[in-house]
């Protein structure tokens, strides 16, 4: 599995093709949407010429196919979007071509970004990289897969409420969501603008940190970018370490709990100070999450009503072709996602659920608040148990949104939170630790993260 | 619980501008019961004289250049996007 100063002594054409024959001969997990062979290689042959070049120069990388990119189309994994041809490239991806990173294609995820099992693809599933039985997770599942099998060192992904984070912990790679406003969303598919992130996911914390040192800053068409505050750090001194006791209860399967556990040992050995905490709105905020981001959705996904771009399905009257078109380029959880946000918004149930919502969304961010006055990190389970079966929880929208219930908070409160793969005996499934951050303090995260990585090496 | 019935899944599909066939409109009613009664449990948590949270940046009045950016785009790359077009302009069905 090579990690991107693995490149260093390579050519970029045959890092490039390397990276699409493993792409490939890995076609059965179905992580990868359109490969860009063609642009890829000529931009390998440019790093080999020397025109381009950069800190990531012929490193081969895989979009989530929600960025927007040259070279093949992107689709959102939605028949909305399928034959769609970006006229232009989403900021993050000009960033990291501008460091001589080469897109070789695009990985699938559940249409729109909505899901947690990347089952919602118009595509088909990906199959999770450890096993093909259980699912990849959602909604950057391809993203997640192509990574833990070794096509790319790296493959960017969107973490809503917790698409980068659940995916990573379920095929056993670093997953960053970093906070809200770092990275630039110009040319990236909405979904709910309060809580859209763009991270990466990656082989090690350390080469998640250059990727997102790349990336972050402030971009004049993403009026919600922060300066640029993202800097690689070490670990200077001890760290206060707080575990929320409410995501460690039975309600969590046990090998989770027993992973977080040993996570917190090391940390302890490592000379940080761990303790158990209380978050206890933490069983409210998945009720919150569900009612501003289908809100959210509602508005966004407005957009597409096949006029100007994306699917046409009906030309006879307006009110048809809007309906005809929405109906056929949609996906079941987008349609329920569409409806909740219509409801929760509509006259006579907007104070009880959205305005509601955005109140007790001020309450999680001041308990957060409070926390990270005593504690600079704190740490939870990504999901509340490994992957799940394929089709399991395919039939019950409630039972796939508890998956979320762990990785929601940070989002809402716009924190920065890292999914960093737990120590597992061969046979079991991999999961993943959640470290979760003040604002702006996500180099500290991937700091820690690189020290635990450190020490197992 | 809360009850959705096949009259109330079609109006906010009409809301939505979806159209849904009955089917649908009834799996998607079920889904849409049993979501909001798990997102109801908010009501039990007291946000008395709490202010809501729209944003989470402090970012404010954020302004750009009142200049003209075309995102080095050209209309013809543009309409090349559109479904049906004709004369340099996105093709709509007949409206009045």
């Amino acid at each position: 599995m090579r990690r991107i100063d693995d490149y260093r002594d390579m050519t970029a054409v045959d890092a490039v093709r390397e990276a699409i024959e493993a792409a490939k001969a890995n076609e059965s997990f179905h992580a990868i949407l359109s490969l860009t062979e063609e642009r890829a290689l000529a931009r390998a042959a440019d790093v080999d010429a020397g025109t381009v070049s950069g800190r990531l120069a012929g490193v081969p990388f895989i979009a989530k196919d929600n960025f927007l990119t040259f070279g093949s189309a992107t689709t959102a994994a939605s028949r909305m979007l399928e034959n769609f041809e970006a006229p232009l490239q989403a900021t993050a991806i000009e960033r990291l071509e501008a460091e001589g990173a080469i897109c070789i294609g695009k990985a699938n995820l559940d249409a729109f970004a909505h899901g947690g099992s990347t089952e919602n693809s118009a595509f088909g599933p990906t199959k999770n990289a450890v096993d093909t039985s259980k699912v990849a997770g959602g909604s950057s599942g391809g993203s997640a897969v192509a990574v833990a099998l070794g096509i790319v060192p790296f493959a960017l992904g969107t973490d809503t409420g917790g698409s980068i984070r659940q995916p990573a912990s379920f095929n056993g790679v670093v997953g960053v969501k970093p906070t809200y406003g770092t990275v630039s969303r110009f040319g990236v598919v909405a979904m709910a603008s309060s809580t859209d992130t763009i991270g990466v996911l990656a082989v090690s914390a350390k080469d998640a940190e250059v990727v997102m040192d790349i990336m972050s800053g402030q971009d004049d068409r993403d009026m919600t970018t922060l300066p640029d505050f993202f800097a690689p750090q070490g670990i200077e001194r001890p760290l206060k370490i707080g575990v929320i006791g409410e995501a460690m209860t039975d309600d969590v399967a046990t090998v989770v709990r027993d992973k977080v556990v040993a996570s917190l040992e090391r940390m302890k050995g490592a000379g940080h100070s761990v303790d158990q905490v209380s978050l206890p709105i933490l069983k409210y905020a998945l009720a919150i999450y569900y009612i501003v981001v289908p809100a959210e959705i509602s508005s966004n996904l407005a957009r597409y009503d096949g006029i100007r771009y994306g699917l046409r399905a009906a030309n006879d009257t307006l009110s048809h072709l809007y309906g005809a078109s929405r109906d056929a380029g949609f996906m079941p959880e987008n349609k329920r996602r569409i409806l909740i946000g219509s409801y929760v918004l509509s006259s006579g149930y907007f104070d009880a659920y959205y305005l509601k919502a955005q109140k007790a969304r001020t309450l999680l961010i001041e308990e957060f608040n409070r926390l990270f006055d005593d504690y600079d990190i704190l740490v939870a389970p990504v999901a509340p148990t490994p992957a799940f079966a394929l089709g399991e929880n395919a039939d019950d929208p409630v039972k796939m949104y508890l998956a979320d219930i762990m990785t929601v908070p940070a989002s809402l409160a716009g924190l920065p939170a890292v999914s960093v793969p737990a120590k597992t005996e061969p046979g079991e499934l991999p999961v993943g630790v959640q470290l979760i951050g003040r604002r702006q303090s996500d180099a500290l995260l991937l700091a820690l993260a690189r020290q635990l990585e450190e020490e197992e090496a | 619980m809360t009850q959705i019935s096949r009259d109330d899944v079609h109006y906010l599909a009409q809301l939505s501008n979806l159209q849904l066939a009955d089917g649908e409109a009834d799996s998607l009613g079920r889904d849409l019961a049993n979501i909001l009664g798990y997102i109801e449990q908010l009501s039990s948590l007291d946000t008395e004289g709490v202010e809501p949270t729209y944003q989470v940046t402090d970012l404010q009045n954020v302004w750009r250049k009142d200049e003209k950016d075309n995102y080095g785009l050209e209309r013809e790359s543009l309409l090349r996007l559109a479904p049906e077009s004709q004369d340099e302009q996105v093709k709509v069905p007949k409206v009045l």
